[in-house]
């Protein structure tokens, strides 16, 4: 319960140790609240955190081996980049900290700024600064909370190759949350993709994209067409001017629109029913006109049945 | 140009009145000598100055430095907790900073005169206490350092308060979260994380504190009793009973020159701390 109102219900998921695990929703889905439960934020009422199958509810924050890169960064302010990452490290011996603090700087390509304050620094050091900050720590999960939301679109992509670069080299349990689903297709072995405080549908991420359980799933990861129940992609639909062979996956269209987007083009279609669908074609297919009358038509194995 | 000379005009004629005029006056008493019924006149001399180096003077001076450090102290000690509350309130705040500002809809004399029928031997306190059975006699309440400084960080407290709330209200609460994800426990995040976020609020609150309780002669005189002699209370003797204008105006000035340099000293501190 949150603020007087069920965030998350009858969450259970079960993230692998060295996975890179993701918790995708729109905002106010529960992904963030799950993760502050985990972090010992937030007290669920109800249920168990299990961390290498040892209960750590009644644990408070202080005392559970994960640590959290905000999404704000939460750096302190009054400490240098040298004393934001040896915060954590204050119970280890003085020769160590100097030693882990240059490993985890070196790690996120921040060596020579240790004496740097916070406010000197761009949006992509803070952040590697935070990262460094909790990897310091060799935490059990490292819980990321939507940490590229305030970086430059630009940035941001280049930070989804880097994350799951460094993931990958530490070796470290990831859990992050996202609402933007291309983040959560392109980094995680596994997605939870969540809605309403429940989770949805637990997989990989081509299995989410391509096999989604749930309307909604199908929904959240990307564009459909629902024609007779079943999920078309825009881009697994494909047109033509004579009658396809595959009588029963194809449908009577007209173009009502063509929309160019630079990487494709968008065809806007009403089928024979009225019902409307969207294609993305490539742009060296056939060029089509509004009101031309032609086929939509799609394979099998494009078809996604959601309840 | 000419707007803001016709702005800051008012305030000008303001300051030259009734602050550079009186202190010019000041100084030049401090400089006479104690005419024969009260009042100043010539010779010019410096022995009012050289009064103050008296034992007894110097002592009353000490003492009022130290009372007025005590009160600063007690009031960070008491105020920090309260500031540091209130900012993290998720509701009520505004009727919290209410009642911190409240005490100062009524005067300060009336309060300190409230604090007198409280603390006296036939006061509430006492009653009280000997009425359950607790004390046999009073307890001596009142007219002592103790009843000074209680009297002092009652009146200055919200001095303390309002600025420490001002620094705290400003810390983004996620790094409090941040410290406790790093294995902080909560006191050690206060001494690691807030108290070094507040300290420009700790710094505007001792100074506010301070200066007005270095130069107290109300509380001193009505909850001191005449025992605990604040520097304030010997200029305002001076001024009055005792008649002796010039010694009371050099020691006013002495007692501002310390509170400049200990201000200043603060201040440039501060500024070497931004750096």
């Amino acid at each position: 319960m949150y603020g007087g109102r069920r965030a998350v219900d009858g969450v259970s998921l079960q993230i692998p140790r060295g996975a890179f695990y993701s918790l995708l929703g729109p905002s106010g889905c529960g992904k963030t609240t799950t993760l502050r439960m985990i972090a010992g934020f937030e007290q669920p009422t109800e249920g168990e955190i299990l961390l290498d199958g040892v209960c750590v509810n009644d644990r408070p924050p202080y005392e559970r081996n994960v640590s959290t890169v905000f999404q704000s960064y939460a750096l302190f302010p009054h400490l240098t980049v040298q004393g934001n990452v040896e915060f954590g490290l204050r119970r280890t011996s003085a020769s160590d900290i100097g030693r882990k603090v240059q490993d985890a700087l070196a790690l996120v390509e921040l060596t020579g700024k240790e004496s740097r304050y916070p406010p000197q620094l761009s949006g992509g050091e803070k952040q590697r600064v935070a990262l460094a900050r909790s990897l310091v720590m060799n935490p059990d999960v490292l819980l990321l909370d939507e940490p590229l939301a305030a970086l430059d679109p630009k940035l941001r992509k280049q930070m989804r190759i880097e994350l799951k670069a460094l993931q990958a080299r530490v070796g470290t349990t990831f859990l992050f949350v996202t609402h933007d689903q291309e983040e959560a297709l392109s980094m995680s072995d596994c997605i939870a993709v969540m809605n309403a405080g429940r989770v949805e549908q637990v997989g990989g991420p081509e299995d989410i994209y391509l096999r989604p359980k749930t309307r909604f799933v199908a929904g959240f990861l990307g564009a459909v067409n629902w024609i007779n129940g079943v999920g078309v992609r825009p881009e697994a639909l494909r047109l033509s001017r004579e009658l396809p062979l595959n009588g029963d996956r194809s449908r009577e269209a007209t173009v009502v629109r063509c929309v160019f987007l630079g990487n494709c083009l968008q065809v806007h279609l009403r089928l024979s029913d009225g019902a409307e669908a969207v294609a993305e074609i490539s742009r060296s297919e056939e060029v089509y006109q509004a009101s031309d009358s032609i086929y939509a038509w799609w394979r099998d194995c494009d078809e996604m049945e959601c309840s | 140009m000419r707007l803001r000379f016709w702005f800051l005009l008012p305030t000008r004629i303001w300051l030259v009145l009734l602050l550079a005029v009186p202190m010019g006056i000041v100084l030049v008493y401090s400089a006479l000598t104690r005419g024969a019924y009260g009042g100043v006149g010539l010779p010019w001399s410096a022995e009012n100055y050289a009064r103050l180096f008296d034992p007894l003077y110097v002592a009353i001076l000490a003492r009022s430095l130290l009372i007025a450090a005590g009160a600063t102290a007690l009031c960070l000690l008491l105020g920090f907790p309260l500031a540091l509350f209130i900012a993290r309130a998720q509701k009520r705040r505004g009727l919290y900073l209410f009642l911190v500002i409240l005490p100062f809809w009524t005067s300060f004399l009336v309060r300190t005169y409230a604090w007198l029928f409280l603390l006296r031997d036939t006061g509430l306190v006492n009653t009280a206490l000997l009425s359950l059975g607790l004390i046999r006699e009073p307890l001596p309440l009142l007219y002592n350092t103790g009843a000074v400084l209680l009297g002092l960080v009652y009146g200055y407290l919200p001095f303390m308060v309002l600025p420490l709330y001002a620094a705290l209200e400003r810390m983004d609460p996620a790094l409090l979260e941040a410290a406790a994800d790093l294995g902080a426990k909560p006191l050690t995040t206060i001494f690691r994380v807030v108290v070094p976020l507040a300290a420009p609020g700790i710094r505007a609150g001792s100074i506010l504190v301070f200066i007005p309780c270095v130069g107290a002669f109300l509380t001193p005189d009505l909850l001191g009793g005449g025992k605990t002699v604040m520097i304030g209370n010997l200029v305002q003797n001076q001024f009055t009973t005792a008649r002796d204008w010039p010694f009371g105006s050099a020691a006013s000035l002495i007692l501002m020159a310390i509170v400049v340099l200990l201000v200043v000293f603060f201040l440039r501190r501060e500024d070497e701390e931004a750096l």
